[in-house]
């Protein structure tokens, strides 16, 4: 009798605990779909091709946020360039080089300017870049990014890099491999798909930035024309310029470039995701 | 460098002396002196002398955590990965200690190979895991040379009937038994002089198994072989010598139809009878 009522406390549990986690996937998830039809549907009303092509023109005129599009994609390969290379060079000295007392010292570092406020390191690079070269950049607004990407891309390139089983590293070590050889060679490539997604991750994340950007590449009304030392627009400053402004069709506008911006985002993620497809 | 003018089969050994010369027993091939191991504080090898003469398969048998694999690992010092251990003693391969200040350990380790318990396949093509060792110690520059030696490693492994068709395929697709004669592959493909093997069949099917035993038969013919074992019915068959360990001392080597009929220890007596371990 008393196992009886043992396993029926057990099953109920058990049954409560399922729908439990069920019901929270259920909210997350569902949150998730509300708030993206939501901007679907208020954005789609103003989406055309010109809105996607055009820069921006005075209330009234239309206008579109295609320089907004190339300044974003400008700015997140820069930040691309200068944080991916070396958040993961940092997650390989974390995961494969670095012992004892500075590795963790590096690893605290990491983990601290993964919690700064984003506005905060806005500011730290409008004081050692714009400032000193007197205007607001691209190339401010890419480092500002590429600093909030290493610690993100470092971390989980470290994380990746450390289910790499043990017998791979000792199999090349075996075979006379260096060091360095047997880090690029084998350990890299048999978690890359791994350190892609943490870059993916970074690069959401840094795509969704507005704050930084605010005081780095300020943002602008013209079309990038290849001088990084210009300011330069973004979708995230336009869309934050946009809904503050009083008038209704910037409004608009600015739900359609919040759709154009997740739009983007998803694809930069499918094109990651084949090009690091596993092969074996 | 040796340089290769045609690959050799294996039938015919490639630093086998001339017929009729001194017999093998002039030079060891492996000679260690009064070796001792740490991890840590804790001592696991005590004082192992031993000689491994040349082209001849030797088995370390005993009881588990008797120190056999990390007396296998010092010989090419796989240790060395392993945080705070420490070495004292010599290991001598050709006369020269690998343990010297200033020694080369990549090189050492492209002269003494190794095969793992578990196998370790790269996440790679097949062609690519034979080729790996080729590649990174630049033996040969052009492709056809190199397509030759992965295809004589698979040959030399007794695998490349299997796979022939398949090089480009991943190597995790292979099953455990093929995994691990690639690994053996990929081990004969830089033509090392010394083979360890750290229980290569203990994950593996009766027939894997003994396709693996054939093949370290074959192989002794070119090879100086070091074989740890669990199994001492894998160890008389394949092995010419043997050596019992036991709590981290070496308590006989002897040849292996002698230890496994007279052996001149009580103690390994005790454990070939089954009377422990």
């Amino acid at each position: 009798m008393e196992l009886k009522q043992a396993d029926r406390v057990r099953r109920a549990v058990s049954g409560f605990m399922t729908t439990a986690t069920a019901v929270c996937t259920f909210v997350a998830v569902g949150l998730l779909l509300v708030i993206l039809t939501y901007i679907a549907w208020k954005g789609i009303g103003s989406l055309s091709f010109r809105f996607l092509v055009d820069s921006p023109r005075p209330v009234g005129e239309g206008g579109g946020i295609g320089n907004a599009i190339l300044g974003s994609l400008v700015l997140l390969g820069l930040s691309s360039a200068f944080g991916l290379p070396i958040g993961i060079a940092v997650g390989i000295y974390l995961s494969e080089i670095g012992k004892g007392r500075l590795a963790s010292v590096v690893r605290f570092v990491i983990d601290t300017l993964t919690g700064i406020p984003s506005i905060v390191t806005g500011v730290f690079i409008y004081a050692i870049i714009v400032l000193p070269m007197k205007n607001f950049s691209a190339f401010a607004g890419g480092v500002a990014l590429a600093l909030i990407m290493v610690p993100i891309v470092g971390r989980t390139t470290e994380e990746m890099l450390k289910l790499v089983p043990h017998s791979l590293r000792e199999g090349a070590l075996a075979l006379g491999a260096p060091q360095w050889r047997v880090i690029m060679g084998v350990v890299v490539p048999a978690a890359a798909s791994g350190i892609a997604t943490g870059g993916m991750l970074a690069i959401a994340r840094v795509s969704g930035e507005t704050a930084p950007l605010l005081f780095t590449a300020f943002g602008s009304r013209f079309f990038f024309d290849g001088d990084l030392n210009q300011p330069i627009a973004s979708l995230t400053v336009q869309i934050y310029n946009y809904a503050i402004s009083p008038y209704d069709e910037w409004h608009a506008q600015a739900w359609a470039a919040t759709l154009v911006l997740m739009t983007l985002i998803l694809g930069i993620n499918i094109v990651v995701r084949v090009l690091t497809r596993k092969r074996f | 460098m040796r340089v290769q003018t045609a690959p050799p089969r294996i039938q015919v050994p490639e630093r086998r002396p001339e017929d009729g010369a001194a017999p093998k027993t002039t030079q060891p091939k492996v000679s260690v002196r009064d070796l001792d191991f740490y991890y840590g504080k804790n001592q696991a090898l005590h004082n192992i002398s031993i000689e491994i003469p040349e082209r001849i398969v030797m088995a370390f048998i005993g009881p588990s955590g008797c120190g056999k694999s990390t007396f296998l690992r010092t010989l090419n010092r796989m240790n060395d990965v392993i945080p705070a251990t420490r070495v004292a003693g010599q290991v001598l391969i050709d006369n020269s200690d690998i343990y010297a200040p200033g020694t080369d350990v990549v090189e050492l380790r492209r002269r003494v190979g190794m095969v793992f318990q578990k196998s370790n396949p790269f996440p790679k093509s097949i062609f690519d895991n034979v080729a790996y060792g080729l590649r990174i110690n630049r033996i040969t520059n052009s492709s056809s040379e190199l397509a030759g030696r992965v295809e004589q490693a698979l040959k030399d492994a007794a695998l490349w009937s299997e796979v022939k068709d398949r090089l480009k395929s991943s190597a995790l697709s292979l099953s455990g038994g093929q995994q691990q004669r690639l690994c053996i592959a990929r081990a004969l493909a830089i033509r090392p002089e010394v083979l360890l093997m750290d229980e290569p069949a203990s994950a593996l099917d009766p027939i894997a198994t003994s396709k693996i035993e054939e093949l370290i038969f074959d192989l002794k013919k070119q090879y100086t072989i070091v074989i740890v074992t669990h199994n001492m019915q894998q160890a008389a068959r394949v092995s010419d010598t043997t050596a019992f360990f036991l709590l981290g001392k070496l308590i006989e080597v002897n040849t292996t139809e002698k230890m496994f009929t007279a052996p001149n220890e009580k103690l390994t007596e005790d454990y070939i009878t089954g009377r422990f371990g």
